[in-house]
């Protein structure tokens, strides 16, 4: 059977090849020589028919503890949020789907205009001036924003807080490893960011201060305090922030924040076992030019139309090359799009509904939880939706047991900090229930007795 | 005709208008305001559409008719191999042990995905010749980056201090982008006029300081490199890694592979070859693939197999660390695999064969009207010039401006940079002789035009949802972002 994503039938090929003036297909490989030539098939798993293919692949998906197999207290930077239907619907056209980067803006408008939709969405919520059409995740925004920051300042440090996810702090080290940009960490020793030693740390080396709020934690950082100790060194504040959140929390840019990144996955996008998520990036007007990605500006056609195109490219690496702003050239369009539809959907109110269901229901969960015996809250200072439990036994032990009652108990702190060994980080959103949290608690209480 | 429609959503906003539905709170204590401090909430509401749910459907349906996609047109942009996204590939991503499951699930509660993880990356190092790959990377540009980091600390692992990275004048801009950013400086070699490597020139520069050759096989004037054993053997010869940018990894499927030609990394598009969407700019995937050598730094976490047991694996303590906070662009891993595994071996070769056969067949087709960049055959794209036309006046934009009217998105224009009004087509294997045919025959009408009429090309395009836009002013007077009452 000749693959069904193939058009030419045997008998085109042959008219095809004689327009060509060629005999054969081999013909046409001449340039290759022949010691470069594989000898043998590929040796991979032998096609598989449709329904085939379906039955294994469900199989291997069936091995997989998720949402809806499971009630999810999972967090730590991928959320388990209310996603309205006609997201997938319409990211589903084909016309968005099957499009690329809107190099043709003229045929790539519907692109054009859902990025800026995006970028104003993002401006609004973050509180900053402008946004960029997305990067690839949190991690890698802010591995931008610190060499942005590096860029900007022609400074060196960038002193990140102990309370940033370790992941992201992973990435930006990844990133700032060949311009040589030192990382340096400030502790947070009660779940939030020691701004004494943010003062001591930071001075005329530091190219930007970077808290993030809620922290890896859960917990609520002072962003204007953060901001008053970067700009007294001249350095830049880079804030990590949620934006599914910012319904009820104050945007960074508010508070002082001069470049905003985050992981906009809450914003509709399925957490699809880690990727791909919505990298989101934005930053006050005088830094635009320096900005990594793609960005979406408004101008007019040659009958004086409104229009959108790609704007400001001098910053970008197929204009500029070795001296682009950043190496990014596919960025996550389409999880913008979802981005862009879910907050059409939440809207005004939706978004701030969605911020306060999953805080009432955080903190009923905290209550309810710390009142297992043995179980209390680890950090005493502010939570949004997220939260660390310590616990009388393992977390390692615990969360297999809670797993075979039907509950993915949360994350164990034990990979990230060692002196967390015997904590659970547990997340909850709108999503959860008062009887599901009830039940978890009621679980617990037998899993750690 | 075109779709007269010009809102943005914020212009649809009525205030009262609802399109979500979510349950009143169940708890006790619901309101944000008494369990947050003041100073952490925000003052007013973020200022977001209020539209209905079928308001966001319209206006999202008509938004996407402005676009031209793969689904609706034939979509030639060269290097980026627009071939049909198969539907299969959607179902399977959204089935909820993939879609749903959180990336920091416990892994043995994760064993399918790990599975489907491990298998895919065994299948790409065959399909490569490489003895390792990481799914990680979340682009070709990331790939890049993890690949010249990479090449960085093996040189350092070795106490070797190399500065340098060759890259030549007819490489994709993420090339030098990506080198820069891993701390190299980037030297660009000249090209041949033909496109190939200046093998003389490039041992005349392969000096200690060189740490590796960066190139793209087949390159972008969509020509196998003829002497491309002789150059990896070179490189290393110089103690020099070899660098493969897989964008045009489309032409070779089966029939030759990175691995084998000599190269130490090479990584993989899979929204180009393995037929994930382009979504309008990414999501993409961009593995990397490494000989044993480097393996030792690849991006942690690696999935590893021990008898029918999958894990991720942190303790590699040469790793050059991590790219993205998780594991990969995983739902971009799914349809790849679902794809390889609907091909198989024998259709993956089926794929590089009709890809080279579409691409010579259009290049066969436009020889008389247009200038060929470099005689051929080609392998899966060809590069055309409008220079003959440009001196009628008539630019390689003006032609893909017209394609747009005659339907049909453009190629990609004025790439590679070493071609004077460089068309480069790429019709991958998915289009069928009418198709091209119709395509060619477009060509052939805007060649004639540009002789006889060129002024209906220069007023192109007339049929899209706006005319040829002003790029000056957009980027003279920024306007990110909307703003009421502008």
């Amino acid at each position: 059977m000749p693959p069904r994503y193939i058009a030419n039938t045997p008998d085109e090929q042959k008219k095809m090849l004689g327009v060509i003036g060629a005999g054969s297909l081999e013909d046409l490989l001449v340039k290759i020589p022949p010691k470069a030539r594989l000898a043998r098939p590929l040796s991979l798993t032998p096609a598989l028919a449709e329904t085939d293919l379906i039955r294994h692949l469900t199989a291997l998906a069936g091995r997989n503890a998720n949402a809806e197999s499971h009630v999810s207290f999972l967090g730590a930077g991928a959320y388990d949020h209310y996603i309205p239907s006609p997201i997938n619907h319409l990211v589903l056209r084909g016309e968005f789907f099957t499009a690329y980067t809107p190099y043709q803006p003229e045929a790539s408008q519907g692109t054009l205009r859902t990025i800026y939709e995006y970028q104003t969405m993002i401006a609004e919520l973050t509180g900053m001036d402008v946004a960029n059409a997305s990067i690839y995740d949190g991690a890698s925004s802010l591995a931008e924003a610190a060499l942005m920051a590096h860029a900007v300042t022609e400074r060196r440090e960038i002193v990140l807080s102990r309370a940033v996810h370790p992941l992201y702090k992973r990435v930006t080290a990844t990133y700032c490893e060949g311009p040589g940009v030192r990382l340096r960490d400030v502790p947070a020793p009660d779940g939030l960011t020691d701004l004494a030693a943010a003062r001591q740390l930071v001075g005329g080396k530091t190219a930007a201060l970077v808290v993030q709020t809620p922290n890896f934690y859960g917990c609520l950082e002072d962003v204007a305090a953060a901001a008053e100790v970067a700009h007294a060194a001249g350095a830049l504040l880079v804030v990590v922030a949620d934006p599914v959140n910012l319904g009820v929390l104050e945007g960074p840019g508010k508070l002082g924040a001069d470049i905003v990144v985050g992981e906009g996955q809450g914003l509709g996008v399925p957490v699809g076992y880690g990727g791909p998520n919505l990298g989101v990036f934005a930053a006050k007007n005088e830094l635009v030019r320096r900005m990594p990605g793609r960005l979406v500006g408004a101008t007019v056609d040659r009958d004086g139309k409104r229009g959108f195109v790609l704007t400001l490219q001098t910053r970008e690496q197929h204009i500029r090359r070795a001296k682009a702003t950043s190496n990014i050239c596919t960025n996550v369009a389409l999880c913008a799009l979802m981005a862009t539809i879910y907050l059409s959907t939440l809207g005004r109110r939706g978004l701030v509904k969605v911020g306060e269901l999953s805080t009432a229901k955080a903190h009923y969960a905290a209550e309810r939880l710390a009142k297992v015996p043995g179980v209390s809250l680890r950090f005493t200072g502010p939570f949004f939706k997220e939260f660390a439990l310590k616990l009388p036994k393992a977390p390692d032990r615990v969360i297999p047991r809670l797993a075979r009652q039907g509950f993915l108990a949360g994350v164990a702190l034990k990979t990230f900090d060692r002196a967390l060994a015997d904590c659970l980080l547990v997340a909850v959103t709108e999503k959860r229930t008062k009887a599901e949290i009830d039940a978890f608690a009621a679980a617990l209480e037998k899993a750690v007795a | 005709m075109a779709d007269a429609y010009d809102k943005l959503i914020f212009e649809l906003s009525s205030p009262g208008r609802v399109a979500w539905s979510l349950g009143e709170a169940d708890v006790p204590e619901a309101d944000a305001r008494t369990l947050l401090p003041a100073k952490h909430l925000r003052r007013d509401a973020p200022d977001l559409p209020e539209v209905s749910e079928f308001d966001v459907v319209r206006h999202y349906s008509r938004l996407s008719r402005m676009n031209y996609g793969v689904d609706t047109h034939f979509y030639p942009l060269g290097s980026c191999t627009m071939k049909y996204n198969p539907k299969l590939n959607e179902d399977m991503a959204r089935l909820a042990g993939f879609a749903k499951v959180h990336p920091l699930a416990p892994e043995a509660l994760a064993q399918g995905a790990l599975q489907l993880m491990h298998e895919l990356a065994r299948d790409l190092a065959e399909i490569a010749g490489m003895d390792a790959v990481s799914l990680q990377p979340a682009a070709g540009a990331q790939g890049e980056l993890a690949g010249v980091l990479m090449i960085r600390a093996y040189h350092q692992s070795r106490g070797e201090k190399r500065t340098k990275v060759l890259v030549p004048d007819s490489a994709h801009g993420t090339n030098p982008a990506s080198t820069a950013i891993a701390g190299y400086e980037v030297v660009e070699v000249k090209s041949l006029p033909n496109g190939e490597v200046d093998v003389d020139a490039l041992a005349r520069t392969l000096d200690t300081d060189v740490a590796a050759f960066m190139i793209t096989v087949p390159n972008t004037l969509g020509m196998f490199e003829p002497r491309i054993i002789e150059i990896t053997e070179l490189c290393h010869a110089r103690g020099v890694q070899v660098y493969m940018d897989g964008a045009n990894l489309n032409a070779i499927l089966g029939i030759t592979r990175p691995g084998d030609l000599g190269f130490d990394v090479c990584h993989f598009n899979l929204h180009k070859t393995f037929t994930t969407p382009h979504g309008g700019g990414g999501p993409g995937a961009g593995p990397v693939g490494v000989k044993a050598h480097l393996e030792p730094f690849l991006p942690v976490p690696v999935v590893t197999k021990d008898g029918d047991e999958y894990a991720l694996d942190w303790k590699r303590p040469r790793s050059i660390g991590k790219l993205q906070a998780f594991w990969g662009n995983f739902g971009m891993l799914v349809r790849a695999y679902t794809y390889i595994r609907t091909m198989g071996p024998d259709g993956l070769r089926s794929v590089s064969d009709n890809a080279i056969l579409n691409a010579n067949y259009i290049m066969k087709r436009l020889e008389q009207d247009y200038d060929v960049a470099v005689p051929g055959p080609c392998m899966h794209e060809c590069v055309l010039s409008a220079r003959r036309q440009k001196k009628l006046g008539v630019t390689a934009t003006d032609i893909a401006k017209r394609l747009l009217d005659l339907g049909f998105y453009a190629p990609s224009t004025y790439f590679p940079l070493i071609v004077e009004e460089a068309l480069m087509i790429e019709p991958t294997e998915t289009e069928a002789k009418e198709t091209l045919d119709a395509f060619c025959d477009a060509m052939i009408q805007i060649a004639r035009e540009a002789e006889a009429n060129p002024a209906v090309i220069h007023e192109a395009p007339v049929t899209t949802a706006v005319r040829r836009l002003d790029q000056t002013k957009a980027a003279r007077e920024p306007n990110l972002r909307w703003t009421r009452g502008r």
